[in-house]
């Protein structure tokens, strides 16, 4: 999940890039349509390496960001066992953060470059974080809509052509997936609760089901990169695709939960198959992706805060390596 | 005080500092500065949940008045709560944690040490099972005392500054009451005296090699143990149990 951003106009145009020949790219291609897996080591083009760093370092930077708004939750888990499974939840992000890194620097790039494009505003993450939450069924909302619909967007990816990232994705998926049922898990229990624990699940959905639709990214129409990342099978679905398919899937759940989806213009659709769905609303989408979503400065904030706050600590590890490093060659 | 009510309370303690600990470390989530310390912070958080949840459902079995883990851990009053006045210490920054750690895990390790020889069965299969986790924690968290000691000349100030704030936490680990000797004597417990000895070796050679004062026995506080705590602990524990005191009775 986490990738809308990919879909913004990439300004740098390297040197390299020049030196492509028609040749090299035909030949990529070629392995690309045989469904070969691009490795580290192999040729590929400048592009294509962008569009992966961009791609991975802002789904890392998610992940990272994400743990911010259930953390808001852990200290108020309301028993031991929530209390556990949430931080065990949090500890998984941050190990995927760690490997989405990981992948990154097989591109070239290091962990402290794509971390320093977050801290600077530069690199964006996934716009759902910037919403906050206010009770704990959002721990619930977000475990199953939220990372629901990251599951949409990324088990496509475990086949995408770059081994590195398709291949965390496979351990990354299967973490997504019971973070999604414990989410669900908690709603489940509240809408089998007290008349103030059903309200709470459903104000929950309220919120957070127009932005887990918006994590699709744009329509397919207004989808710039969409196409060429097609092409190159980073990308499996279109936006719009997966999106549908979240939909078609998460609406009978609301109604087993008992909760009422907040979209007037819902209504499933014999002939297709599908549910139809009211428009999203764009401009809401826009305005979070260009910073101005309610916890957009929080979330960075707290980020530099204790990016800064280990600077002296950061300095203490390197000092005493240098120490340790001098004395065993002395 | 007879041998089960000792046995109780012993059980209860073990849970509260589990759970305090734990929940100090719970606030420090998403905010570590480097991915890697993030992991192992969550994840020795998640250890001291755990250990918290098995001294507490075997405290409600002994009780016998059916409350479970989340009754003991999330609905008792804060003069109930029979933790260490060190581990209910304000976080700080990351020195001030690190060093409250050491401290402690170099004390809770070796009670763990002979807890899983105590003739209580529970307890010294619960005190098996943590005690590999917090064997590893305190070998990390030395590591890191270590660096921070003799690291930087400002890393080496705030790492010396933190020790000295916290040592006048560490007399009450020691200090036994009534409980603690029933404890030793009727399930064949630990010798807080001769973990004491043990604690201090410990805690000098890690102090030494970090090039850090072992600070002078002063005057100790005390009061953790008999529920009477520093002001942090309210504002702490009205955080942890703000839903189950709003929803009474309510099942989550």
């Amino acid at each position: 999940m986490y990738t809308q951003g990919l879909d913004q106009k990439d300004k740098s145009a390297p040197k390299r890039e020049q030196l492509e020949t028609p040749e090299q790219l035909e030949a990529f291609q070629a392995r690309i349509d045989a469904e070969e897996k691009i490795e580290a080591k192999d040729w590929m083009p400048e592009a294509y390496r962008r569009t992966l760093i961009r791609q991975i370092s802002q789904h890392a930077h998610s992940e990272i960001i994400g743990m911010q708004p259930e953390g808001n939750w852990l200290t108020r888990a309301p028993t031991l066992k929530r209390k556990a499974i949430l931080l065990a939840k949090i500890q998984d992000e941050a190990g995927h953060g760690l490997y989405l890194y990981s992948a990154g620097e097989t591109l070239g790039v290091s962990r402290d470059q794509m971390v320093a494009g977050l801290l600077s505003g530069k690199a964006k993450y996934s716009s759902i974080f910037n919403y906050p939450t206010l009770t704990w069924a959002d721990i619930g909302a977000i475990g199953w809509l939220v990372d629901g619909a990251a599951i949409m967007n990324q088990i496509p990816l475990c086949r995408c052509s770059y081994g590195p990232y398709a291949r965390a994705m496979v351990r990354i998926c299967k973490e997504e997936s019971f973070h999604q049922r414990q989410g669900f898990d908690i709603l489940r229990v509240l809408c089998a609760g007290t008349a103030g624990q059903k309200a709470m699940a459903q104000d929950a959905l309220n919120r957070w089901w127009w932005p887990s639709l918006m994590m699709f990214g744009p329509n397919d129409a207004d989808s710039k990169h969409s196409a060429q990342s097609m092409a190159w099978k980073i990308k499996r679905f279109s936006n719009d695709e997966l999106r549908q398919k979240f939909v078609d899937v998460t609406v009978p759940q609301a109604e087993f939960l008992g909760l009422q989806v907040p979209d007037d213009d819902l209504v499933f659709d014999q002939e297709s198959g599908h549910y139809r769905f009211g428009e999203i609303d764009w401009q809401e989408f826009i305005e979070v992706i260009k910073g101005n979503g309610p916890c957009n400065r929080q979330r960075l904030g707290k980020r530099r805060k204790a990016h800064d706050d280990g600077e002296w600590v950061r300095e203490a590890a390197r000092a005493y390596g240098e120490k340790q490093a001098a004395k065993a060659a002395a | 005080m007879n041998k089960n009510d000792a046995l109780l309370a012993y059980a209860l303690r073990l849970g509260d500092n589990a759970l305090i600990l734990g929940q100090r470390m719970v606030e420090l989530v998403a905010a570590y500065p480097e991915l890697e310390e993030e992991l192992a912070n969550a994840n020795f958080a998640l250890d001291y949940i755990g250990q918290a949840r098995m001294f507490y459902a075997y405290a409600g079995e002994l009780e016998g008045k059916g409350r479970d883990e989340d009754d003991l851990a999330l609905l008792r009053d804060e003069n109930e709560y029979r933790n260490l006045l060190l581990i209910e210490q304000p976080n700080g920054h990351f020195g001030d944690s690190i060093a409250k750690l050491v401290l402690f895990e170099a004390f809770y390790l070796r009670q763990l040490e002979e807890l899983v020889h105590c003739a209580d069965k529970r307890i010294a299969e619960i005190a098996a099972r943590a005690e590999k986790e917090i064997r590893y924690h305190l070998r990390h968290n030395t590591q890191w005392l270590i660096r921070l000691g003799d690291g930087t000349e400002e890393s080496h100030a705030r790492a010396q500054e933190a020790v000295d704030n916290l040592w006048r936490f560490t007399g009450e680990m020691f200090a036994a009451d009534e409980v603690d000797n029933v404890f030793e004597n009727e399930f064949d417990g630990p010798d807080l005296y001769r973990i004491r000895e043990q604690w201090r070796e410990t805690v000098a050679a890690v102090l030494e090699e970090a090039t850090l004062a072992m600070p002078e026995d002063a005057w100790m506080a005390s009061g953790g143990k008999a529920g009477r705590h520093s002001e942090h602990l309210g504002y702490m524990i009205a955080e942890m149990q703000y839903l189950q005191r709003a929803h009474p009775g309510a099942s989550w």
